[in-house]
């Protein structure tokens, strides 16, 4: 069976109980509201078009924050390949930061850029600037060093041999680490959103919580799933895939 | 002379601070043209020797001259052919083969010359293949292009058919032999297959190991093909055996006495 027919089976199987434990009143409407609410609520909230500016407001955030994070990451992975002094010092910072959620940076954030679009998106930078870092970092230094030599045989060195070797060698930890640095920014996305003003799909989901519409907080986390799983598996996946295989990397 | 190696020593210290000598004392002449093997038991530093040539490892002292100038770094006069391809994997093979050309030539040139350089290992068919798309013995071929393609005063080749099956590389070899006899390059063949340093070389630097010297100088005089002179290929062989004989007992007696050691 192809693994589609089965996630298919799968997902039906699950909506159905859902579905049936509702209908017979297996827990209460207001505690798990049934599949039939979510829908409705999905479907007035596009209707609306309120889900639709939710949803662009969260991609903009999303976008401006992500691409700053992998420019910054990127850079400071370079720095701390090349240089042994920043990879001592900044590279055990970097390690550090890395290892808290970058939420915790809000409240500083909010007393420097005040309770707007600034605070989420610096967040948002937070979130995935330090894990594209150190993908950028290991995949300089793991680069095979049989092509270093090789391309110094044939007369290539200095910045040539690193833009035109080590860079492209290293790609497939790029690629790693903008995957990863996606992940990291849209949970520190949705993480900013439910705290601060929206519009937003975080926004909307604390807003909808705060009225008890239960049905319209289970359609945001839905459409948080799905994103995050389309742009994942059919993008992110997809194309690391490609890199590996055009590297031989793939086992 | 082409190239000149003159008293090359290397030593290293390893992790206990024991000074380890890799190569003692190696003189080496190799007139222009020549196919010349280095052939050893594995850890006699003939690999390091030519890392030496290429420019890619330091003499701990005395000095190599290739075409009249000292090595000091690698360069383009030198072309090197490692045991693996060592090919951009992200570059198709013809982009591969005009990576040493790129600065010296326009691109519709250098695109040209490594077609020609393609069309000598025979694989003009394969020119917008990705390495991974190749077998083997077909990435060897390309690397063996991409490296006469910057027309090299010499090519080095650092057991370049050693990963290869039994087929291809007997195949390889004819190739190898037709590509010296039609470009005349002067070639450094570092192997440690006694067949192989036989059925291609004018001449075979035999080393002995630990530390790593020249231990005989062998003229091939054996008329070419020699597949069709299968009894002093033969005598040659048996000749070359009985040199490295001690050699190979003196590194399993040292294994042995290391594990017992240990």
């Amino acid at each position: 069976m192809k693994p589609a027919v089965k996630r298919l089976i799968f997902f039906t199987a699950l909506i159905l109980f859902w579905g049936l434990g509702s209908h017979f009143e297996l827990w209460h409407e207001t505690i798990l509201p049934s599949p039939f609410s979510v829908w409705d609520a999905l479907v007035a909230g596009f209707a609306d078009l309120t889900l639709v500016y939710d949803l662009v407001a969260s991609f903009r955030r999303l976008f401006i924050g992500l691409a700053v994070s992998l420019l910054i990451g990127t850079a400071l992975g370079i720095l701390l390949a090349r240089s042994q002094t920043a990879d001592e010092t900044i590279g055990s910072m970097v390690l550090a930061l890395q290892s808290v959620p970058s939420i915790i940076w809000l409240p500083l954030a909010m007393m420097w850029f005040g309770l707007g679009e600034g605070a989420i998106i610096f967040v948002v930078i937070l979130g995935g600037t330090f894990v594209m870092t150190l993908n950028v970092r290991t995949g300089i230094k793991n680069v095979n060093p049989l092509y270093i030599k090789a391309a110094r045989t044939m007369g290539s060195n200095g910045i040539d041999l690193f833009w035109k070797v080590i860079i492209p060698a290293s790609i497939p930890y790029l690629v790693t680490g903008a995957r990863l640095a996606w992940a990291f920014a849209w949970r520190a996305l949705m993480a900013g959103e439910l705290l601060s003003a929206g519009p937003g799909l975080g926004y909307t989901l604390r807003y909808a919580s705060d009225f008890g519409n239960m049905a319209l907080v289970i359609g945001v986390m839905v459409i948080i799933g799905v994103v995050g799983a389309v742009v994942d598996q059919l993008i992110f996946q997809r194309i690391e895939k490609n890199v590996l295989k055009r590297w031989g990397l793939e086992s | 002379m082409f190239i000149e190696i003159q008293h090359i020593n290397k030593i290293y210290t390893d992790k206990d601070n024991n000074a380890n000598t890799v190569l003692e004392d190696i003189n080496l002449e190799i007139p222009k043209g020549q196919f010349v093997s280095i052939l050893g038991p594995s850890g006699c530093g003939k690999s390091t020797l030519l890392s030496m040539i290429a420019g890619l490892t330091s003499a701990s002292s005395g000095g190599i001259i290739v075409d009249g100038k000292n090595v000091q770094k690698p360069g383009k006069d030198r072309g090197m052919v490692f045991q693996e391809a060592a090919l951009f994997p992200w570059m198709t093979v013809t982009e591969n083969v005009v990576f040493p050309l790129r600065k010296e030539m326009n691109k519709k040139q250098a695109i040209e010359r490594a077609r020609h350089f393609l069309q000598m290992v025979q694989l003009s068919n394969y020119a917008g293949h990705y390495p991974h798309e190749l077998s083997g013995g077909m990435q060897q071929r390309v690397s063996i292009a991409r490296s006469l393609a910057m027309d090299p005063a010499v090519l080095l080749m650092d057991e370049p058919f050693g990963a290869l099956d039994e087929q291809t590389r007997s195949r390889l070899h004819g190739q190898l032999e037709k590509i010296w006899i039609d470009t005349q390059k002067t070639i450094v063949f570092v192997t440690h297959s006694i067949q192989e340093s036989i059925k291609l070389s004018d001449r075979i630097v035999v080393m002995g190991t630990r530390p790593g010297t020249v231990i005989a100088d062998i003229e091939v005089d054996i008329p070419r093909p020699r597949d069709e002179h299968k009894q002093q290929v033969a005598a040659l062989e048996e000749r070359i055996m009985g040199l490295l004989k001690g050699e190979i007992d003196k590194v399993i007696n040292e294994e042995l006495a290391y594990e017992a050691r240990s």
